[in-house]
């Protein structure tokens, strides 16, 4: 058990120091793949550093709510790399929340992102908090249909627990979890504010989704969400390896196979960075109209994804 | 289960009906006394309180019951208190104490004719839904339900000088009556065998009578819709987003929040009680009322632009998620899960509880911000979490309840009907097996889009700039009102950090009505249904932990970067002159939703003129069920009233006429 508590605390610091080097190195490719030179692998690390530096310019009007939400979304985050397997399978927190809560804690950090883009009362922010919640309320149900699939083989809404009857199958494939698999990575886009539903580099502001709910920040609030951001993609792409390629999370009490774990974990995480960056040059961002399309595809491939599970596995 | 008859807890709620009638018959020659009128509320509240607490003692006591001689010869009122009750009286108690605190504050700078009649029918409500809960026969438990029913309606109209607000009553009163034939109707089905006389329509005779299943899915249909009615069931739903509005808002909150969920009390009753055998297509039939219902309120609610009248929608979707639940709880029993039919049932009591109590605290929130502005409509609010913080505040938690995000209570009923719907598969019925994944996703969207509906609400009214510079004379609400709302507000965060205690507490009433009580595997700490290794959430450590993080967090920012926070005017991608006028309207907030489920609603738009100079786009989004059912319901009568004003001449030979035929029809049927 002490050992699973010190597992459980190494792990969440090592994704929150991690996350930006996932931004850096997804940057670096797609920055490689387009022809650009690309910048540093530490270079998400530097811009944190310059902006809690920073003087911090709130606006007149923003309440406390505004000034709250940064912590809130970041400790949201954290929490959420708290319970997801990405090292080792041991984690004494996790059930505390399992995937349902999960996607609970998300959402939270999510309306307290656009209550803040509303606070200021801007343009942008009542536009950014709109646009937010309208990719959120498509997303999320596919997001819970994903998991239900795959809780649906492993019996259990523990991730831990999934993790565990996913790793140890007997290799079969699963068309259900094949389905599954593409909606988790439909959504995720979409929730990390990617291409093609929103540009993370964009200042365009008919385009903009989740930078128009930002605009406002400045200093060290802003350096919050920027950290969060990553950690988010962070947290979405180790949950992902967790429920697709499970295989490598070290099990309960083998410390052994922590070196290898963490191996595969960075080599998991660089294809992941990879894939996203060839999939962002490939694609250009899509109408704002066609994003419930988009997501609507999601949806529809994870209830197929669950109803094959009732047709063929069960 | 036995029933005590020596002592009796069920004497004890009569403290409080006779209380609440008290205060209602005290007013009547109080009713020019403004002082003590508004000395009523608090003393409602208390009873309240009271009337919880012995909810609380019925839930732990074994059910009591007491026949008492009142109303006609030979037909005394039974009353009987058992745990499914003590758990609607619980809700009852707890919203009516801060519905009624809230109350006093409200109602202080009412005109006094509309505070009388406010003061006399505020507590006959409360004591007419105290005495549905109680009544153990027919004729007792239609008295109080009409009672409940007119006394409501009295609340709705008590502006009765708006015409708008009349006909919202004459809606209400119409579908109230609709609903109780249907229960009539329904109760005359169950009574009609084994027994006679005045015995035939005791609760008890009902449980024990014999029914063909053709009988029993009468009677539950005819109580379906005479719930469904009460309840907001689409589409029967047409009379709450028209009541609801026109009402003051503490008689909104207590309508939402407590009205509604006497409806499903009685449904309960009904169809797990009284009617013995239950089949499964009617489990069937109210999943599916219950699903059409949560998205076609969360869908409409998204298009408002009128605070109350969003919270009435809103109030439709939960109703939808408890008869949801409802649905697959008989689905459940029918199959002989019990235990999985007592995780559906917690999931729906815990959701109605959890209901009253937020929809409680926004509907008074709103009313708040109805005397701080004067105006209902978002396009005239705006900012003003900067002039009634208190207000505001207390409406986030209620927000963030309602749109179930952790760690408040709104989550953890919504995850455990999720739970419910995961524990599906295996059932008999291989049809349902494939239909539920398609209602798990349904439900998941309403529970999405309720946060949607509720970042709408918070962030029009609250947040952003003032849309009307009248609004800079807007004030806080007044001590009364505060704390009315800190109680719901408090009891929204306990039942969102306490559910292993919540759920233990109402386990007495889901075994009276499941069979069986939800085995909860994870300690007081951890919430985890049937097996812990299936599913589990503990939010007091998730909130601790939060917390911890949070302060950590904040703590190392602000230790290691002392950098100064400089007040500027507003960045805006640097555009200049940017007014309140540019922020998101509620319409244009709503569009999205408009656009995406346009199939669902007929939208009428009025364009601003290009001349215009401070043009003004506005949308309603009109209710389909007008046209497809109740307009042609309405020219239906009306051509049938036409056709029989033909009957009538005023020539005497032609009534002497009619009067004849009529004789020989009867003498031919008395042959």
């Amino acid at each position: 058990m002490s050992g699973g508590v010190v597992l459980q605390g190494l792990q969440t610091v090592l994704a929150v120091l991690a996350a930006p080097l996932l931004t850096g190195w997804t940057n670096q490719c797609r920055a490689r793949l387009q022809g650009r030179r690309p910048p540093p692998l530490w270079q998400s690390y530097r811009v944190l550093h310059k902006l809690f530096l920073k003087e911090t310019v709130l606006a007149k009007e923003a309440s406390p709510l505004f000034q709250a939400t940064p912590y809130v979304v970041f400790s949201c985050m954290v929490l959420a790399a708290g319970i997801v397997p990405m090292l080792a399978n041991d984690l004494p927190f996790s059930p505390v929340a399992d995937v349902i809560a999960l996607v609970g804690i998300f959402a939270l950090a999510r309306v307290f992102l656009a209550l803040a883009a509303m606070d200021v009362g801007t343009a942008f922010g009542t536009l950014g908090a709109r646009r937010e919640m309208l990719v959120a309320f498509l997303a999320e149900p596919a997001l819970l249909m994903v998991f239900f699939t795959v809780s649906l083989i492993s019996h259990s809404t523990q991730l831990p627990l999934m993790v565990h009857v996913l790793a140890h199958r007997k290799f079969a494939i699963y068309p259900s979890l094949a389905f599954a698999g593409v909606a988790f990575w439909m959504v995720s886009v979409a929730e990390n504010a990617r291409i093609p539903v929103d540009n993370p580099t964009t200042h365009l502001e008919l385009t903009m989704i989740h930078e128009a709910m930002i605009l406002e920040y400045s200093g060290r609030y802003l350096a919050l969400i920027e950290w969060s951001v990553a950690l988010k993609l962070f947290v979405y792409s180790a949950l992902g390896i967790a429920l697709f390629v499970p295989w490598g999370i070290a099990p309960v009490g083998d410390e052994a196979a922590l070196p290898l774990a963490l191996l595969a974990l960075v080599a998991k995480m660089a294809v992941g960075g990879l894939v996203l960056a060839v999939l962002e040059t490939l694609n250009a961002k899509m109408r704002l109209f066609r994003v419930p399309e988009f997501l609507g595809t999601a949806f529809l491939l994870a209830v197929l994804g669950m109803l094959i599970h009732f047709l063929l596995e069960s | 289960m036995s029933e005590i008859t020596g002592y009796q807890p069920v004497a004890m709620v009569w403290g409080g009906v006779l209380c609440w009638l008290a205060l209602a018959l005290l007013a009547i020659p109080l009713r020019a006394h403004k002082r003590w009128l508004l000395a009523g509320f608090p003393l409602a509240a208390l009873t309240g309180l009271w009337v919880a607490a012995v909810g609380v003692a019925g839930l732990l006591l074994p059910a009591s019951a007491q026949i008492v001689p009142v109303g006609f010869p030979g037909l005394p009122v039974h009353l009987r208190l058992d745990a499914l009750s003590g758990f609607f009286l619980l809700l009852l108690g707890m919203g009516a104490f801060g519905v009624s605190v809230y109350a006093r504050g409200y109602f202080q700078h009412m005109e006094i004719g509309e505070l009388a009649r406010l003061a006399i029918w505020y507590p006959a409500f409360l004591a007419a839904m105290t005495l549905v809960l109680l009544a153990n026969d027919a004729y007792a438990f239609m008295v109080a339900w009409e009672l409940m029913a007119l006394s409501s309606y009295f609340l709705v109209t008590s502006d009765y000088r708006v015409e708008e607000i009349r006909k919202a009553g004459f809606l209400y009163l119409l579908m109230a009556h609709i609903g109780a034939v249907a229960l009539l109707l329904c109760f005359g089905v169950l009574q009609g065998n084994g027994h006679t006389g005045d015995a035939a329509f005791t609760f008890s005779a009902m449980r024990h009578g014999v029914l063909t299943p053709t009988q029993a899915s009468l009677a539950f249909l005819f109580a379906l819709i005479g719930f469904g009615a009460k309840a907001g069931l689409v589409p029967l739903h047409v009379w709450l987003p028209e009541a609801h509005p026109a009402a003051p808002s503490p008689v909104s909150a207590l309508m939402s929040g407590v009205m509604l969920k006497m409806a499903l009390y009685g449904l309960l009753r009904v169809g797990f009680d009284l009617l013995s055998v239950r089949q499964e297509w009617w489990g069937v039939l109210v999943l599916v009322l219950g699903l059409m219902t949560a998205l076609y309120g969360v869908i409409f609610a998204a298009v408002q632009s009128d605070i109350k009248r969003l919270l009435a929608w809103s109030s439709i979707e939960n109703i939808g998620l408890i008869f949801t639940g409802l649905g697959l709880a008989i689905i459940f029993s029918v199959e002989g899960k019990s235990g999985l039919a007592a995780l559906a049932l917690t999931a729906v009591l815990y959701h109605a509880l959890n209901h009253a109590l937020f929809k409680s605290l926004l509907f008074v929130g709103t009313g708040s911000v109805l005397h701080a502005s004067g105006t209902r409509l978002m396009s005239g609010l705006g900012g003003l979490m900067r002039k009634m913080p208190w207000t505001g505040w207390l409406m986030l938690l209620g927000v963030l309840a309602i749109a179930g995000l952790p760690p408040l209570n709104g989550f953890v009923s919504e995850w455990l009907l999720l739970q419910a719907f995961l524990f599906t598969p295996g059932l008999d019925l291989h049809y349902l097996n494939m239909m539920l994944p398609v209602a798990t996703a349904s439900v998941a969207l309403v529970i999405a889009l309720a946060a949607y509906v509720m970042v709408k609400f918070y962030g029009v009214v609250f947040l952003g700039q003032p849309r009307n510079p009248a609004l800079k004379h807007a004030h806080e609400a007044d001590i009364w009102q505060r704390m009315g709302m800190l109680w719901l507000a408090s009891a929204c965060v306990l039942l969102g950090l306490l559910p292993s205690a919540v759920i233990v507490l109402i386990s007495p009433a889901v075994q009276q009505v499941a069979g069986r009580v939800l085995t909860n595997d994870g300690g007081w700490l951890v919430l985890a249904p049937m097996d812990a290794a299936r599913a589990s959430y503990a939010p007091l450590p998730f909130w601790l932990a939060t917390l911890a993080v949070l302060l950590l967090v904040y703590g190392l920012v602000r230790f290691r970067y002392t950098g100064r926070v400089r007040r500027s005017a507003a960045w805006q991608c640097g555009f200049p002159a940017v007014t309140a006028r540019m922020q998101d309207s509620a319409e244009g907030f709503g569009q999205p939703i408009q656009h995406i489920f346009s199939s669902f609603m007929q939208v009428d738009r009025q364009y601003p003129q290009p001349q215009d100079r401070t043009p003004h786009y506005a949308s309603v989004s009109i209710d389909q069920w007008w046209h497809f059912l109740y307009l042609p319901i309405v020219a239906a009568t009306n051509w049938l009233s036409q056709q029989t004003a033909r009957l009538q001449h005023g020539r005497i030979q032609w009534y002497l006429t009619y009067s004849f035929i009529t004789l020989l029809v009867l003498l031919v049927f008395v042959q």
